[in-house]
């Protein structure tokens, strides 16, 4: 036969909190063939996951398999003994987890968990494998294949803990690789680096592989065919080509217009009368740890930064972890007060601490962080959430502030009804939505939005931006918006400044962004990010600039690492 | 504010067989506590019988002391002293534990520093040495015994609703709260005090039983409610002679104390998920 892999009338059953048993795998038929990377996507919940990991015979905990059948190699996973498919896993099918930080056990060597696979199922004397386990490094274009495996996973970068994990899998050489979102906490200019490595590994090899994720153009480089899953239904299933080019299904055309979004368009700026700035910072310095005798913190993370918000427009923050965004915001909100520099508002110098700062001065501006799960109190309703602020900075009680919760969630086009839920009773855009009404109660000049809408799904991080863009014309609100996502940037921001190691290396207006960045790290950044074009990762290689680049940040890698090993 | 909407919110105060055993224990304790002068057959210290470790009988249920005195009345009169001193004592303990702890992850820096390190060698005397240096120094009264179980107590209450709240105040929530200018009074109470209350209960509880094995000892010592009165743990160490005869004199206030103490663990372990399961 030449399906590796073929799941037939596949129902997986779970149990929720309540003991009420729900079907969430609803009769799915999948076949992969031999060589083939099939690429399961779909928003949250949609049983993507759920489905891979019938693959290696496992449910997650409350969650079991009703009926179907799932066959890897001519093996029914689901009929199999327990003791069948431990030996079954990792020699035929094997799992590279989205998180590889939390898939490593710290206090091992890499080299002793690699190589873990084959000495539990004895395939090979160990000296064998250590010797595989480095073919693999270099197969997998890690930095210093030799000697990598010796470090603990503390000592290598993300990118290169992902790739490890992915050895990890290869080690026992299963016939399918199951990859469950293994980009998603990536950096764009990482993820570049994982995906064409994993590409070439499962090419050269000729695996078949399942690949789940929900972002269609990271799908789009690596994926043959593309499986689009909605509440543990298949919507549509076809070559990657056809479903990126001709979407047939509404889910997926709704994906793919998430993915291009309106470009903003800016209001005709008047070139005579520049708005006046909002916002001013002004060679800003902040860190964490003790104070130096140099009057700076023993970690500087934001180094001379200068930015200029215009009321009514929205500045975009971008670059990878570590770069100072969110310190910047936090050091904008009195959150963590600067060591050097000024911060003025509407030509008024606020104060580098919360406690120092007045009610007016804090009203006017408010933050919005990522995670509206840790951002909302779980034991208030959403009415108490949205009546605080109202009552705290407008002194409104009774009948008037029922009316204004009732009317900011209608802003948000959230049913007034929500209000009575507590935000463990929400969706995740929902949670967003009044996560963002909190900040509006105030009726501020300026929201800092941090990252607001990575945890969302694509569609609904699409609608949440619309919203943005809307209250934005409507109220007349200033945005500083910080992402690692370059197209939300794009689709919400005037502005865009580019963060690199704690400084703003580069500014310049959105329309300009994929043509005329001059740093050459904002031309990595904005080149890194994947296009919905089957051909874009192959094609990377005929770009010199993103090659050289490249060169650059493994040169800069290996320094970061070797520095770290001294210290 | 939110007394308006918690009405329509579905309330799932249900609670489970075992849990109901529970408050129904610890409920007939607290009843037999307040009525104790009224139901109480004889007077508490009086010698109603020739004969001393009498057993059961039709007149005296619980049989007789040592000096001849019911039993079951002292075991009515002594539920006033072990439930009211260990509610009174645990009472005031959280309080100023949670409250403290609370403060102390909401402030941070030195506020916490010196607190905790203060607390920490506090909690460092052996609780029933400084129960007996106090008692022995101050005398035993009720209000000292309420007061110095209570400081007994406090410390640990504090380390344990500071570790939680350090854990809530980390949140984004509370730092919304902070960015918004909020003061301390309302941190506490409204962002992180509904967050802890779940375990802050089962902590009460679990220090309850702690405060009754406690008091029981000091009385045990002979430190605790002095003679004629007399609660649980007094009346063990009186009639502890009866032991070799099997007198219930013995047995009786001993079954008192384990069925007080085994229900409040019940009744915390078996609480509504709704409150139990509040701060996770």
């Amino acid at each position: 036969m030449s399906n590796i892999v073929e799941i037939r009338n596949l129902r997986v059953k779970a149990k929720t909190d309540s003991g009420r048993v729900v079907e969430i795998i609803k009769g799915v038929d999948l076949e992969i063939a031999k060589g083939e990377v099939v690429a399961l996507i779909g928003e949250s919940g949609s049983g993507k996951t759920t489905i891979a990991l019938t693959l290696l015979g496992h449910t997650r905990s409350g969650c079991s398999i009703a009926s179907g059948s799932v066959t890897v190699d001519g093996r029914d996973t689901v009929a199999m003994s327990e003791a069948e498919r431990r030996r079954f896993r990792g020699t035929t099918v094997a799992y590279v987890p989205q998180s590889a930080a939390a898939a490593f056990n710290p206090s091992k060597t890499i080299m002793d968990q690699v190589v873990e696979v084959a000495r539990i199922h004895d395939l090979m004397p160990a000296a064998v494998a250590r010797q595989k386990a480095v073919e693999l490094f270099r197969a997998l274009v890690l930095p210093d294949p030799e000697t990598i495996g010796a470090r603990y996973p503390h000592q290598v970068s993300g990118g290169q803990l992902q790739r490890l994990a992915a050895a990890m899998a290869l080690i026992g050489d299963p016939q399918v690789m199951v990859f469950d979102e293994p980009t998603t906490a990536l950096d764009v200019t990482t993820q570049i680096e994982v995906l064409r490595a994993f590409k070439a590994v499962l090419r050269d090899r000729g695996m078949a592989g399942i690949y789940v994720s929900h972002d269609l153009a990271v799908v789009a480089q690596i994926a043959d065919r593309i499986v689009v899953l909605k509440d543990g239904e298949v919507q549509e299933v076809g070559t990657t080509e056809a479903v990126v080019n001709h979407p047939s299904h509404d889910y997926t055309r709704a994906l793919i217009s998430a993915f291009h979004p309106q470009a903003k368009s800016s209001p005709p700026s008047d070139a005579a009368a520049p708005a006046a700035p909002i916002l001013q910072v002004k060679s800003l310095m902040a860190g964490y740890g003790a104070m130096g005798q140099d009057g700076l913190p023993k970690y500087v993370v934001l180094k001379d930064v200068d930015l200029t918000l215009e009321r009514g427009r929205s500045l975009g923050i971008i670059g990878e972890s570590g770069s100072g965004k969110s310190t910047l915001a936090r050091a904008i909100a009195g959150l963590l007060p600067p060591a050097a520099g000024q911060i003025e508002m509407n030509g008024k110098a606020l104060a580098g601490g919360v406690r120092q700062r007045s009610k007016e001065e804090l009203r006017r501006l408010q933050i919005v962080f990522q995670l509206a799960d840790t951002a909302l109190n779980p034991n208030k309703p959403v009415g108490a959430i949205l009546a605080r602020p109202l009552f705290f900075y407008h002194a409104m009680r009774g009948a008037a502030r029922a009316a204004e919760v009732d009317r900011l969630l209608d802003m948000v086009r959230l049913p007034k009804a929500l209000k009575y839920r507590l935000p463990s009773e929400l969706s995740g855009g929902q949670k967003q939505r009044v996560n963002f009404a909190r900040a509006l109660a105030a009726k501020p000049d300026l929201i800092l939005c941090d990252e607001i809408t990575s945890a969302l799904d694509t569609v609904v991080a699409a609608a949440v931006l619309e919203l943005l863009d809307e209250l934005q014309r409507e109220l007349g609100l200033t945005y500083m918006f910080i992402s690692h996502d370059l197209s939300t940037v794009e689709a919400i921001c005037d502005r865009v400044a580019v963060m690199y190691e704690g400084a703003k290396v580069e500014e310049m207006p959105t329309s300009r962004m994929k043509s005329g960045a001059e740093h050459p790290y904002s031309r990595l950044l904005i080149s890194s990010v994947p296009q919905l074009d089957t051909g874009w990762l192959d094609g990377l290689d005929d770009d010199p600039l993103l090659r050289s680049a490249m060169a650059d940040r493994r040169a800069a890698e290996r320094w970061a690492v070797a520095r770290r090993q001294r210290s | 504010m939110s007394s308006t909407v918690s009405s329509a919110r579905g309330l799932g105060l249900r609670i489970n067989i075992v849990g109901a055993i529970g408050a129904a224990i610890i409920l007939f304790w607290v009843a037999v506590a307040i009525l104790a002068p009224l139901i109480a057959p004889y007077p508490v210290g009086k010698i109603v019988a020739f004969d001393y470790f009498q057993p059961m009988s039709s007149s005296f249920w619980m049989g007789t002391d040592y000096l001849g005195r019911d039993m079951l009345s002292r075991i009515m009169m002594g539920a006033r002293y072990t439930v009211g001193i260990s509610l009174a004592g645990v009472t005031l303990a959280c309080f100023l534990g949670v409250t403290l702890g609370m403060i102390a992850a909401v402030v941070g820096g030195w506020f916490d520093l010196i607190l905790s390190r203060f607390l920490d060698a506090f909690n460092s005397i052996p609780s029933l040495l400084f129960g007996l240096v106090i008692v022995a120094g101050v005398g035993s009264s009720l209000t000292v015994l309420i007061v110095t179980l209570a400081l007994i107590y406090a410390p640990g209450s504090y380390r344990f609703a500071r570790a939680l709240a350090v854990n809530v105040n980390a949140m984004d929530f509370v730092t919304v709260a902070r960015v918004r200018g909020e003061g301390i009074v309302y941190m506490v109470r409204e962002e992180i005090f509904p967050n802890i209350i779940g375990p802050v209960l089962a902590d009460f509880g679990l220090r309850f039983v702690f405060i009754v094995l406690l008091l029981s000892g000091l009385s045990f010592l002979g430190l605790g409610v002095q003679p004629p009165q007399a609660d649980w743990g007094a009346l063990v160490r009186e009639n502890l002679d009866g032991l070799s005869y099997g007198a219930p004199a013995v047995v009786f206030p001993s079954l008192a104390i384990a069925s007080l103490t085994i229900s409040v663990n019940m009744l915390i372990d078996n609480l509504p998920y709704r409150i139990r399961d509040r701060g996770e």
